[in-house]
């Protein structure tokens, strides 16, 4: 059987110097790419699609399929195609394309040539966020150095093939995350979501055929086509295949990247990250970032799958297993992500604009112990209002959090109310409350003595 | 003030990356703030008249976005994510430790004129919380103390370098970098913190590896019919699950 962990995209996180062409090409980087000019690029493309790679940026739309709705070349009328890489990562609790990108460029930047050598793009962009200068150097020299060795630019490896890459920084905007945000944003317009359809497979950027994949989906290509799809469909469970990141934060042990095969438990994880905080229990946690209906200790044998996590009621969305023990205050984590959502609302719609901003003026009232028991029910009726109403998946987020925390933790919300305000002490689940949490250090020189 | 004919030349230069030239105005403004130290009037002008765009239109895209600032910000913008996992692990502490120690609120520069303080949302960092960025560049697993050292030795000019990345600059130049021109730090730091390689190092201990992995100290070989059955009873625990789930 697999094993429990399957490093394939951390498996040169730790190497030497592992940013550069070099190090990359030590351990057979650019291989996969040689493997996929050899073949046609439908051939690539059913190579993708048979593998099962689903999207990692969320949905977990099927990456193959998604690339078969571009429209046929039409010799008539040519129209330029784009691959558009989202690395907006700003959904929070996901913390893996960044760590990526840091460590390993390169295996984006292949990632990058052989999917739009499966799509006959000819030009592509990575779109980052822009709040992560280091990672931002390190991409920008990867893709520099991918260009000087003849791996971009024109007649990639002498096969006539021709793209280029562009590595584009954001400006702070989560809603650029947001596919078809960041198609505008990349237009140099305000980030805000486009009407579907189009769909922007038909009409993307600057209005032609597109392609948006998150940056671990393309970055995992170049291991299907290098070990084939059977090898990644062997990995996870049936309907999601392969590995994925999965993200641990908050209060375990040791937080951190562990890379498994989809259909893992938080059992599981948890165990591997040394347990919860010493003298704490599990309380709730994300499984897929804040957007995805938070879980509690019930459900700690869900297989972290598309499928596992959606009928236990939430998303696997990005892996963003979030981890809070008995110490928070569910009222204040809900309240902070609320404020988060109204911040972040790009103030298209009604729904989303004026409702986010409802949703923390009640809030705020509850958790001062100022409210009334029927707050709740005014919090689920104005939940009600945004979810499916909203015009994008922002809104709808937005409600995740508060309407699974009323469920799982009612009580609680009353008990700010019995006692005048916040029954719980902050300071007790900081990283430096209990001196029983290791603190992870991270000076340069551990980090280099690491490798 | 307008700016230099050189900013100019720069300006076109991204222009010219893209398929569009308005494709450029997010690093375009990026440059505009390592020039002006925020976004001025001049610079606005400056990024409509190369892009053959109204003032008002490029000042709508700079006002939509959190990175650009209309105030002039500090040598140093310093952000602590105060978003709910760093907030809980100690982030909100860490922000009013500072405030207080800065003698600023959110979003303002302290009298000297060095350090902007922000708090800032997540920054994917949340297995390093709490997380502090100086000039975007990650300062990890923080506590008041060693927060409170950090902006003492930015204000001092000591030399500071981050947890996953550089020795700091300055913000200016880090804006400089987003516009897309490299500064020759990229070979400083490590390649990964310590957690992002938690799981890869508990994979070598163990043993443990994706199949046909040469690199894991186990050979696993490729075909294993047990990958199909492992599957099949995950997909009955899932549905299982699934029962259970609709069942109330
Ligand atoms: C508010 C919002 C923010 C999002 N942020 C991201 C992001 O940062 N990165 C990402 O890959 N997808 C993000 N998504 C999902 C994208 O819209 C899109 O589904 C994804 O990039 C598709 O790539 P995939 O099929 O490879 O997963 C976001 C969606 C929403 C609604
Ligand atoms: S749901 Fe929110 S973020 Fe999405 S379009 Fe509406 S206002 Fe904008
Ligand atoms: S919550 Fe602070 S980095 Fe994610």
């Amino acid at each position: 059987m697999t094993d429990t962990l399957t490093p394939v995209l951390t498996a040169n996180w730790a190497d030497d110097r592992a940013w550069t062409l070099s190090a990359y090409a030590e351990q057979g980087g650019y291989d996969a790419l040689d493997v996929a000019l050899g073949m046609s690029p439908e051939e690539v493309q059913t190579t993708v699609k048979d593998s099962g790679l689903r999207g990692r940026g969320g949905a977990g739309f099927p990456t193959g399929v998604k690339w078969g709705f571009l429209p046929p070349p039409d010799p008539e009328n040519p129209k330029p195609r784009y691959l558009v890489v989202n690395a907006d990562e700003s959904e929070p609790g996901t913390c893996k394309d960044i760590p990526l990108m840091m460590a390993s460029p390169h295996t984006l930047v292949e990632g990058v040539i052989i999917s739009s050598y499966a799509i006959r793009a000819e030009r592509a962009f990575i779109y980052v966020r822009g709040e992560v200068l280091h990672v931002i150097r390190r991409l920008r020299a990867a893709v520099r150095e991918a260009y000087e060795a003849g791996h971009l630019g024109t007649d990639i490896h002498g096969s006539g093939y021709d793209l280029e890459l562009v590595v584009h920084a954001g400006a702070g905007a989560y809603i650029c995350g947001e596919e078809t945000a960041l198609l505008d944003s990349l237009e140099g317009r305000r980030g805000q979501p486009r009407l579907r359809p189009p769909f922007p497979a038909v009409a993307g950027l600057y209005a032609s055929p597109t392609v948006i994949n998150n940056a671990e989906s393309i970055a995992s290509v170049p291991a299907i086509v290098k070990n084939g799809a059977d090898w990644f469909a062997g990995m996870g469970t049936e309907k999601s295949a392969g590995f994925g990141i999965f993200s641990l934060s908050g209060h375990v042990k040791k937080p951190g990247q562990y890379e498994a095969p989809l259909g893992i438990t938080l059992r599981e994880l948890i165990d591997l990250a040394g347990g919860v905080r010493e003298g704490h229990e599990l309380k709730f946690w994300t499984p897929g970032g804040s957007s995805t209906p938070l879980f509690t200790d019930e459900h700690l044998d869900v297989p972290l799958d598309f499928e596992g996590v959606q009928a236990a009621g939430s998303m696997l969305g990005t892996r963003a297993l979030q981890i809070f023990d008995d110490s928070v205050c569910v009222v204040r984590a809900v309240l902070r992500w609320t404020e988060f959502y109204k911040h972040e609302s790009c103030g298209k719609c009604t729904p989303c604009r004026e409702g986010t901003w409802w949703l923390v003026q009640v809030l705020e009232r509850l958790e001062k112990g100022d409210g009334e028991p029927g707050d709740l029910d005014l919090l689920l009726d104005q939940c009600d209002n945004i979810l499916g109403r909203s015009f994008c998946a922002l809104g709808d987020g937005a409600t995740s959090p508060i309407t699974s925390s009323i469920k799982y933790f009612r009580d609680e919300y009353l008990a700010h109310l019995e006692h005048g305000g916040c029954p719980f002490d902050a300071r007790k689940s900081t990283a430096w409350a209990d001196p029983v949490v290791e603190p992870v250090e991270t000076t340069p020189e551990e980090a280099v003595a690491h490798d | 003030m307008s700016l230099a004919p050189e900013t100019y030349d720069e300006l076109r230069e991204i222009a010219g990356r893209y398929p569009q030239a308005r494709s450029g105005l997010l690093p375009m403004l990026h440059l505009v703030q390592s020039v002006e130290g925020r976004v001025t009037p001049e610079g606005i002008e400056a990024c409509a008249s190369v892009l053959g765009l109204t003032a008002a239109e490029v000042s709508g895209v700079a006002t939509f976005y959190t990175m650009y600032k209309r105030h002039p910000v500090g040598t140093h913008h310093v952000g602590v994510c105060t978003n709910t996992l760093c907030a809980v692990m100690g982030g909100d502490e860490i922000f009013a430790c500072l405030r207080e120690k800065l003698e600023v609120g959110n979003d303002e520069t302290t009298a000297d004129g060095k350090i902007t303080l922000e708090h800032i949302e997540c920054n994917a960092a949340c297995d390093y919380a709490p997380v502090v960025m100086v000039n975007w560049e990650f300062f990890d697993n923080q506590t008041p103390e060693s927060a409170s050292q950090l902006v003492d030795d930015l204000r001092e000019g000591r030399e500071v370098v981050a947890s996953r990345g550089a020795k700091i600059t300055s913000w200016r130049e880090a804006e400089r970098v987003l516009a897309g021109f490299e500064d020759g730090l990229v070979d400083e730091g490590s390649a990964a913190g310590p957690a992002s390689v938690v799981g890869l190092e508990l994979a070598r201990e163990r043993g443990w590896a994706a199949p046909g992995d040469t690199r894991g100290s186990v050979e696993v070989p490729q075909q294993m019919p047990e990958a199909v059955e492992e599957a099949d009873t995950s997909r009955a625990e899932s549905e299982t699950i699934a029962e259970e789930a609709s069942d109330d």
